[in-house]
């Protein structure tokens, strides 16, 4: 053959041999992830919202993490030991654990995040998550200037002792939340307000921040100094703001999305044809109820009349007929599936067959003096929602059926959430997702302290007794029980109508393992797997 | 023409001034703030809050805060969004939407305008009327409609283009939203060249030139259609500002990074110094193209003149 053939020949081989590595070596893992909304923020000592903590668990790793199941395991901390009072908690750091630009994560990092947070200028909303710990309460509030007081001290580099103001049980669970990740105290100093920045943050987690365009996308990538890097199988991760269902449900079909947090009950129908090993719904610690107005309504002020409004709700009929979407009826105020926790302590009356349950509430409604001369009306309100509307119908009809008159009035969030703190509505649909897996984190709505929380200010000295004895109880086990006569307590005084407990709903690809469902609907990247 | 534009853009400013204190005023003054959610936070921390963002001082020492901020540049932090300044947002965001406005607006002047002076020339032939029978399809169909149609069956079921995102401004993903957003720009534009140009046909001095013996060509084009277009440039000069300031259903049906989200959800969220970035941004657009629309009226209709 000629010579140029040859030659040709050879830069072809060339090129193909070039292409080939290249191709080897570009071949990264990508996990698309639809995550429900933009971030406020990706500072964790300022976030506040389930997406945030998407991206933040992703991010950064507390001295506990969540394994792929949701359960608690030792995250920064290879241990700990605690007190016999259950007040000192002592954090044994892993050996070699170093930020995303190499620097060590010390145990002064803890504290520095710690007196961060609570910094009172530093207007972090989420701030009372920690007012466990001894004096951070105080400090928050401007009553103690001396941040050294607060219960959490570095022993030495590896060793973190954090004083609680009381023993509280659920105190590890808490650690896995945002508010008590670390941050990178050197990075911090020198940038300031910059450390956030794609290309400057410095995290400790799986993954560092690559990119960050606001309405777009969120990337980030495996982070070489993580302790568990070996074990990280996906190099890269985008994360988009999937706030339109609908359009995020065709992004997802097309397959440009691996995975959906959430997708719209109307759309169950159509999942459960089409991609029904895509779709799943699992049990998630949330209790949507209704609210009513003891303080400033004179007729919720009888117990003959609340109990009658509840009775006459038809809870099957709105998960199985209204909703669809797997969401089961709720006769208690902590939903099944809380750990350690002696309930859930049920209405009375929830066996009673729903048919002798109108009945019933006719009765009571006749016996308290209301009829057809004298109806009880009142405003029901909701936050502006296609479910919360349907269901506000159907239970305007239920009230209907036993001559209750209810006007339905709906508002945006932020208003109507503002009208609730201030005591301005009748009765009004709220909701509470747990913080942490405890009973408490529910409970606590309904004690007189909680304030502005405790929308319809239902106060009953009992309840208080019980859960305050129960937060000064170190026994897991007791003070469950505790926390259950509570309930039993506030179900019997039925200040609020449990109407369902929360599913978490999303679609994942067939293409993507390791994603467990679990209460918390908390799934790390770290632990999932990609095979295109 | 200078001194008529330089004038133009002088009067201005009082306008800019008027619109920002009345948003400014409008948005404060309704219920609800930027602290409330479905989880309250402790009345302590809510109380640093609105003080750290001067939330808590009278409500002219703010505006008069505001107006000074804004003349210097700084339009403030966002509150719901931390991590960025409006400004910032703005200045990250708008580019997607003037890239996504601009080529609707091209594809929609370049096909709505022949559509509507073929129509008019073969007026009441079939031609006609399916073009305006499409048109008025495009006008009553909302793009909320269309868009999922279009993403349906162009991306889930055909896969030939990509349903989201923007990836970067590549031309495979603006097409279906640069389509969906032109649209009912197209029916408009249609229905306007159509209408102006049936009545510039019977006009006296296309008569003149036609019995002068032009070529109906040279009618058309020297007279006719530089005549009709000035009701559709009236048109295309809100419609312009619009569309480059982003449509809120497109921007979320397809996910576009642009700022037309931001006037629904800054709204929704009181996150008041946003909302006023992007009145402030809107403003602007009408202002500008109010004037642009006004100095091509200078070309097309000689009895126009500016000095």
């Amino acid at each position: 053959m000629n010579k140029a053939f040859a030659r040709l020949r050879t830069a072809a081989l060339a090129v193909a041999v070039v292409l080939a590595t290249a191709a080897v070596a570009h071949a990264e893992t990508v996990l698309h992830r639809g995550n429900a909304a933009e971030p406020g923020t990706l500072d964790p000592h300022k976030a506040s919202g389930t997406w945030e903590n998407n991206i933040l668990g992703d991010l950064f790793l507390g001295l506990t993490t969540e394994a792929a199941d949701g359960s608690i395991i030792p995250g920064a901390a290879e241990s700990w030991t605690v007190s016999d009072d259950g007040k000192t908690y002592t954090f044994k750091l892993r050996d070699g654990l170093k930020w995303s630009d190499g620097e060590p994560v010390t145990a002064e990092d803890f504290v520095f995040s710690i007196h961060r947070i609570l910094d009172p200028a530093f207007k972090a909303e989420y701030a009372w998550i920690l007012y466990v710990i001894e004096n951070a309460e105080e400090y928050n509030t401007a009553k103690e200037t001396d941040v050294n007081k607060i219960g959490a001290r570095a022993v030495d580099a590896r060793t973190l002792e954090v004083k609680l103001k009381a023993p509280a049980p659920y105190f590890i669970a808490q650690l896995t939340h945002y508010t008590a990740y670390p941050v990178p105290k050197h990075s911090i100093e020198k940038l300031g307000d910059d450390w956030l920045k794609a290309g400057n943050m410095v995290s400790n987690g799986a993954y560092t921040l690559a990119e960050w365009v606001p309405n777009d996308h969120i990337k980030v990538v495996k982070n070489a100094n993580f302790y568990d890097a070996a074990n990280v199988k996906i190099d890269t991760v985008y994360f988009y703001p999937t706030e339109d269902q609908d359009a995020a449900l065709q992004r997802f079909r097309a397959g440009e999305l691996d995975t959906q947090d959430d997708f719209a009950s109307e759309s169950i129908d159509l999942l459960r044809k089409e991609l029904p090993n895509e779709t799943r719904i699992s049990p998630y610690l949330g209790i949507y109820y209704y609210v009513l107005n003891i303080a400033k309504n004179e007729a919720f002020k009888d117990l003959r009349v609340r109990e009658a409004l509840s009775m006459a709700v038809n809870r099957e009929a709105i998960t199985d007929q209204v909703l669809k979407t797997g969401e089961l009826p709720a006769y208690s105020f902590v939903p099944p599936g809380t750990v350690n926790y002696g309930g859930p302590s049920y209405i009375s009356w929830k066996d009673m067959p729903y048919g002798e349950r109108v009945e019933k509430a006719k009765a009571l409604l006749t016996e308290a003096g209301y009829g057809p001369d004298k109806p009880l009306k009142f405003q029901l309100r909701y936050n502006t929602s296609i479910n919360h509307e349907k269901i506000a119908i159907a239970v305007q009809s239920m009230w209907k059926a036993i001559g209750v008159q209810a006007d339905l009035f709906n508002s945006e969030t932020a208003v109507h959430y503002n009208d609730l703190e201030a005591g301005n509505f009748d009765v009004a649909r709220a909701a509470w997702i747990a913080d942490y897996n405890d009973a408490q984190t529910f409970l606590g709505l309904l004690e007189t302290r909680a304030g502005p929380q405790n929308y319809g200010r239902y106060s009953n000295p009992k309840f208080d007794d019980f859960m305050a004895k129960a937060s000064l109880d170190a026994d897991l086990t007791t003070r469950g029980k505790l926390m259950a006569d509570a309930e039993a307590i506030a179900m019997a005084d039925q200040p609020v109508i449990p109407i369902y407990y929360y599913v978490s709903k999303d679609l994942v690809s067939t293409k993507v393992a390791g994603w467990v469902d679990n209460v918390f609907n908390i799934h790390r990247t770290r632990w999932m797997t990609v095979n295109r | 023409m200078l001194s008529y534009t330089l004038r133009r853009l002088l009067g201005a400013i009082p306008t800019l001034f008027l619109i920002i204190t009345i948003a400014f005023f409008i948005m404060r003054l309704t219920p609800g703030g930027p602290f409330d959610r479905e989880r309250p936070i402790p009345p302590e921390i809510e109380k640093n809050l609105l003080a750290a963002y001067d939330l808590d001082k009278p409500l002219l020492v703010q505006y008069f805060k505001y107006m000074g901020d804004i003349l210097q540049g700084d339009f403030g932090p966002s509150f719901k969004i931390h991590d960025f300044s409006v400004a910032e947002l703005i200045a990250i965001n708008l580019p997607a939407s003037i890239k996504l406005g601009g080529y609707a607006l091209v594809l929609a002047v370049l096909i709505g305008i022949p559509l509507g002076s073929i129509a008019a020339l073969r007026q009441n032939s079939w031609i006609d009327y399916t073009v305006m029978g499409v048109a008025m399809t495009g006008i009553a169909v909302p793009n909320f409609v269309i868009a999922p149609i279009l993403t349906l069956v162009l991306g889930v079921y055909l896969g030939l283009l990509p349903v989201g995102t923007w990836g970067g401004g590549s031309l495979r993903n603006l097409v279906l939203p640069t389509i969906a957003l032109a649209l009912p720009q197209i029916a408009f534009i249609a229905r306007l060249m159509r209408g102006s140009m049936v009545e510039v046909l019977r006009s006296n001095y296309i008569r003149t030139a036609r019995a002068k013996g032009l070529t109906e060509r040279i009618v058309l084009s020297r007279h006719a259609v530089k005549a009709a277009l000035l009701p559709v440039v009236s048109y295309l000069g809100p419609a312009a500002a619009g569309l480059m300031t982003g449509s809120v259903v497109i921007e979320t049906i397809f996910g576009i990074p642009g700022i037309g989200r931001y006037f629904v959800s800054s709204a929704l969220n009181r996150d008041y110094t946003l909302v006023m970035g992007v009145v402030i941004t809107y403003g602007a657009a009408v202002i500008l193209f109010n004037l642009l629309v006004d100095l091509v009226y200078g070309f097309l209709d000689p009895k126009v003149r500016y000095d």
